[in-house]
């Protein structure tokens, strides 16, 4: 038997899960098809939206300082190999991906490029065929609102439209618009003493030099740094998701103390509920700090709880700096968007890719997608529905693909515009100008991935997330947030034409 | 007096084997070198450990010379030499005479081979394609050139040598007809390297000066008014993410681009191009180079054309030609290796110059060095660098049992004891955890450690000891980590303008592997670095002007925080 929905949304990602939701909420049959685990996992668990106006070229000293490698030369030539004119609006190939915006910006946004104080002011800003612009700045904040109203007391930020300048593991601050409850006692822009903990065997997170790199930021407050051992016998390599799962559990662990000074009676050992064994450990460094930040691994379930007796044991607040893979609030974020869809009675189907799809026509351009097929060991299976979401991901999350003469869609094989020299994908600096980082489909204003004629490929099929084109997410800072509000606007567009 | 006996300019293999060489039979070396060790062309060869074959049609010398040196090193740097095997492989199509001529040449030389029929192989190789008609196997092998320089490094400094890296020659000086040493600029003072630390020029006076330059040789000539005609070739090499094959595979054809894969550690490296260039330092790294690597040698290794690569490299020949050679093709200059004594050629007294030769002779070229120079100095001793093993190399076969003693897993361990040889004790030995700080080439925090102890704030110092960043991530994952063991030893803008070069120096290799695997981990890499840490935008590196005031300073009314229980 045929399975059939109202919608399927290829992807299970921020921008999948959001699309799902909201076509769930205007009342469609909506089911997720996710392959492999998200990005979402390996992703801080901010929820940024605007955190700089579009890259200019000009940033960091890293890459303009080192002399010989000049960042983003080319800047408005990249365009070329796609063989197109100038854009109009629904053209979309030259002017998504590549050259335009390079030159747009280099004139007026470039002084220093500090971050952004209000992400909807530098909205209207952003090049045309910018995925914002397509959707525009309301579904921009309607897409929050729905974030915020699924994530529950999980995440703040809400209270303004500012954003908030938050700690890193690597010791810079960022912009972000929404940020894990975990981490809302960190701001930078607070001025209460620091104390930052790390552990010896998180590597990722080195507290000490954290620190000082924030003081070499500026920040407007006291910040000091100390490693301590994570209490309990792990092993060096135990993943950070380990240390959370002791934390959750409380587990008692042991704890080993020297028993005086130096001779006198070695050392002897008791066990302590973890929790309280980190306070202990933690305490020693404390020396008037009315914070302390610590490596997000505070809990995966029972994060509450275990930052609650932190605090209390400390009599300090407690947050989290986020972290790369494995991102503990990545994977807290995951799981309560799934539980947001699962409410709203969206269907997953996951663990295997969706390969291809299945037209209503003869020729594959003239019909609909009545289908798309997932591969199950070798058998496909097709999954019919009346509307698609393609929520693939990026490069990152492989919802791009490439090799070494073109880049393209893997799925439905849309158009994506990049230069056709594979040498003009990159720039020379490491935090250049990278046309690849917009690599992506080209939508038209209903979010319709684009044909090299810039013609709609499949009337219904819209795409959201990262496998768009036309912005740099890592440059803006501004993944979240465009997974969000394109997300919204697919899903509820696709709704929309269930029950039209 | 003069400051030191010997200068030895270059910390290539050439250079740090002559330090070795002399600072063994007693004399007082200095070495300086403008980067890093193996900083040319050392640091940018394929790793090949010739067992001669290549050599044994054309230039039966050289091959000799090799096959004496492929034993050599297996006994003296075990702990840097991989024997894979290798074989001279002929496909349909390629000419029976040459194979005849390879197979003949090779015994000739002393070379001991065995023709394998098409099956064997492939049985040996199930990679090859099927439309190999025979090979000659050979005893080829997979050198790390950098563990191997390193050593050298580390042995002469063990008999007294001063290793002065970062420190460029800026002139030679010279009395009348007489060199009496160099001038040195340091890129941080002398000593290890330090980010941030002032530079400074020093005067090096010394009886004799050894021109180990390889592909600069001809500029330190030039500075001492000696015309060394060295002629610069540029060859590429790609880097694959795993070993498609286990031996050395070379095309048995007269001599080509694009012949040989070489498995190195976990890669395997497509070989190459040969470009004559001007400029050893700035050339043209092209695409052509790397696309005909891949599609000529898919052709001996289908498996080859679907490979992900991790990045690509080029290297310099420091290629040379004796006056009024004027060969055409660079292809046909000799790869033999010539001593220049200048007192002779030039009427210029105190100054000798090594150049041309290869890799695996390193040792020889600098035993003939050293020979020359102790003439010249009036010192009689004898060579033992190829008896001495290598530090590392002593009494390799005993380590590798106990590697579990020191609380790795085993891969780990393994992989970290095949680097270290005999020093792992001494390196792996440590009080706190030692977490591993970069998986893909799992290399642990202790040897990092180890390593900036030998080498300072220079990260890519640290990636030659290590191989740390070397892998799949090329560094995404890793940098960060290693510089955070900077510090506190040096301080924050240290560790952080370190971190800056070597990320900068892991993107210009990926550069040219960006499609498919490999451009999904740059955009991996840049969504760590830019999205996660913000390293593009940091404010640190910006005029100090942020207005921290101008953002959420969090919610007005915090939710009530919870009150203490009593959970356990």
């Amino acid at each position: 038997m045929a399975i059939e929905d109202d919608v399927v949304v290829v992807g299970g990602g921020l921008a999948g899960m959001v699309a799902a939701l909201a076509a769930a909420r205007q009342g469609a049959g909506v089911r997720v098809l996710s392959h492999a685990d998200s990005t979402l996992q390996s992703a801080s668990g901010l929820v940024d939206v605007l955190g700089y106006p579009a890259a200019a070229g000009d940033r960091n000293a890293v890459a303009s300082g080192r002399g010989s490698e000049a960042v983003g030369e080319r800047p408005a030539e990249n365009g070329v190999g796609d063989g197109t004119t100038e854009n109009g609006v629904g053209d979309g190939t030259t002017e998504n991906g590549v050259g335009d915006e390079t030159t747009e910006n280099g004139v007026g946004g470039g002084t220093a490029c500090g971050p952004v104080a209000d992400p909807f002011d530098a909205i209207p800003d952003l090049p045309e065929r910018h995925p914002y612009r397509t959707v525009g700045v309301e579904t921009v904040r309607e897409a929050l609102a729905l974030f915020d109203e699924a994530t529950g007391n999980l995440y703040r930020g809400g209270h303004t439209d500012r954003n908030a300048l938050v700690p890193t593991h690597g010791g810079t601050v960022k912009p972000t618009a929404r940020y894990p409850a975990t981490v809302a006692e960190g701001l930078a822009s607070d001025d209460r003493p620091t104390l930052l903990v790390g552990f010896e065997t998180v590597t990722d997170f080195d507290a000490p030099l954290a620190a000082d790199h924030l003081r070499a930021a500026g920040v407007p407050f006291e910040v000091r740094g100390a490693t301590v051992r994570f209490p309990g016998e792990f092993r060096a390599d135990a993943a950070r998701t380990r240390l959370a799962d002791a934390l959750d559990a409380n587990e008692r662990v042991e704890r080993v103390r020297d028993g005086g000074g130096r001779g006198a009676g070695g050392s002897y050992s008791t066990t302590l509920p973890a929790r309280r064994a980190l306070a202990a450990a933690v305490e020693p460094h404390l020396d008037g700090a009315e914070r302390v930040g610590f490596p997000a691994l505070l809990g995966q379930h029972e994060t509450e709880a275990v930052l609650a007796d932190l605090e209390a044991e400390l009599g300090a607040a407690v947050f989290e700096v986020p972290t790369g893979s494995p991102s503990v609030p990545g994977m807290r974020l995951a799981g309560a968007l799934r539980r947001a869809c699962r409410e709203a009675g969206v269907r997953f189907t996951t663990g295997n890719p969706v390969v291809n799809y299945e037209t209503t026509g003869n020729g594959e351009q003239d019909g609909e997608i009545a289908a798309v097929r997932v591969d199950r060991n070798g058998a496909t299976v097709p999954f019919h529905a009346a509307e698609f979401v393609l929520a693939t991901g990026g490069l990152v999350g492989k919802g791009v693909d490439s090799d070494r003469e073109s880049v393209r869609e893997p799925i439905f094989d849309c158009h994506v515009p990049h230069p056709e020299d594979r040498y003009d994908w990159f720039a020379d600096g490491a935090f250049g100008d990278h046309p690849f980082a917009r690599f992506g489909v080209a939508v038209d204003d209903d979010l319709r991935p684009l044909d090299s004629a810039g013609d709609a490929t499949f009337p219904n099929l819209r795409a959201a997330g990262a496998v768009l084109g036309g912005y740099d997410f890592a440059a803006e800072k501004s993944g979240s947030g465009v997974s969000l509000a394109t997300g919204l606007a697919a899903g509820r567009a696709a709704a929309r034409e269930v029950f039209q | 007096m003069t400051d030191t006996e010997v200068v030895v300019v270059g910390g290539g293999s050439t250079g740090c084997g002559v330090a070795r060489d002399l600072a063994m039979r007693g004399v007082d070396v200095t070495l300086v070198e403008q980067g890093n060790l193996t900083h040319g062309t050392t640091g940018r060869m394929h790793g090949l450990l010739h067992s001669g074959g290549r050599y044994a049609v054309s230039d039966q010398s050289s091959a000799q010379e090799c096959i004496a040196e492929n034993r050599v090193l297996r006994d003296i740097a075990d702990h840097c030499v991989e024997m894979t095997g290798g074989q001279f492989v002929q496909l349909e199509g390629d000419p029976d005479e040459y194979f005849e001529e390879k197979l003949a040449g090779c015994r000739e030389c002393g070379i001991p081979v065995e023709v394998l029929s098409g099956q064997q192989a492939r049985e040996e190789e199930p990679y090859l394609t099927k439309s190999v008609k025979r090979a000659i196997r050979v005893p080829d092998g997979a050198v790390d050139p950098f563990r191997l320089c390193v050593a050298n490094a580390a042995s002469a400094e063990e008999h007294g040598a001063r290793i002065e890296t970062h420190a460029e020659v800026v002139a030679v000086l010279k009395n009348g007809t007489q060199v009496t040493g160099v001038e040195v600029r340091h890129d941080s003072g002398p000593g290890k390297r330090e980010h941030r630390r002032a530079g400074e020029r020093e005067t090096i006076t010394a009886d004799h000066v050894v021109n180990a330059a390889g592909a600069w040789a001809g500029q330190l000539g030039e500075m001492a008014g000696a015309d060394v005609a060295v002629r610069p070739s540029k060859g590429a090499m790609v880097v694959t993410n795993c070993r498609q094959v286990d031996t050395v595979i070379n095309r048995c054809r007269p001599k080509g681009d694009a012949d040989i894969v070489v498995p190195h550690e976990a890669t395997a490296i497509l070989g190459t191009t040969d470009v004559e260039v001007d400029d050893p330092e700035d050339y043209p790294e092209e695409q052509w180079e790397v696309d005909l690597l891949i599609d000529e040698l898919s052709k001996l290794v289908p498996i080859l054309g679907e490979a992900r690569t991790v990045r690509s490299f080029w290297g310099v020949r420091p290629l040379y030609e004796p006056p009024g050679a004027a060969t055409e093709d660079p292809t046909d200059i000799t790869r033999d290796y010539f001593l220049l004594d200048h007192a002779d050629r030039d009427d210029l007294a105190g100054l000798t110059t090594i150049v041309g030769g290869k890799f695996t002779t390193y040792r020889l070229m600098a035993e003939s060095v050293a020979d020359h120079v102790c003439g010249k100095l009036g010192v009689s001793a004898d060579c033992k660098t190829a008896d001495v093993p290598l530090p590392g190399s002593e009494d390799f076969s005993v380590l590798r049992e106990y590697m579990d003693e020191f609380g790795l897993r085993s891969p780990v361990g393994r992989r970290s004891v095949q680097r270290l040889g005999s020093r792992a004790d001494e390196v792996l030995t440590t009080d706190g955890p030692n977490p591993v700080l970069c998986d893909c080439e799992a290399v642990t925090r202790a040897e990092v450690r180890d390593a900036i102890e030998g080498s300072g704030t220079d990260l890519n110092a640290v990636r030659i000891r290590t191989r740390a960043s070397m892998g799949n991530c090329q560094g995404g994952f890793c940098c960060h980590r290693m510089a955070a063991e900077l510090h506190p030893e040096y301080d924050e803008s240290q560790s952080r303008e370190a971190l800056d070069e070597l990320f900068q120096e892991r993107w210009k290799g990926q550069r040219h592997a960006l499609w498919g695997e490999q451009l999904s981990q740059a955009a991996l890499n840049y969504a760590l670095h830019a999205t996660t840490m913000n390293r593009d935008r940091d404010p640190a590196e910006g005029d100090g002007t942020l207005d921290f005031g101008r953002f959420d300073s969090g919610a007005p009314n915090r939710p009530e925080e919870t009150e203490a229980r009593d959970g356990d």
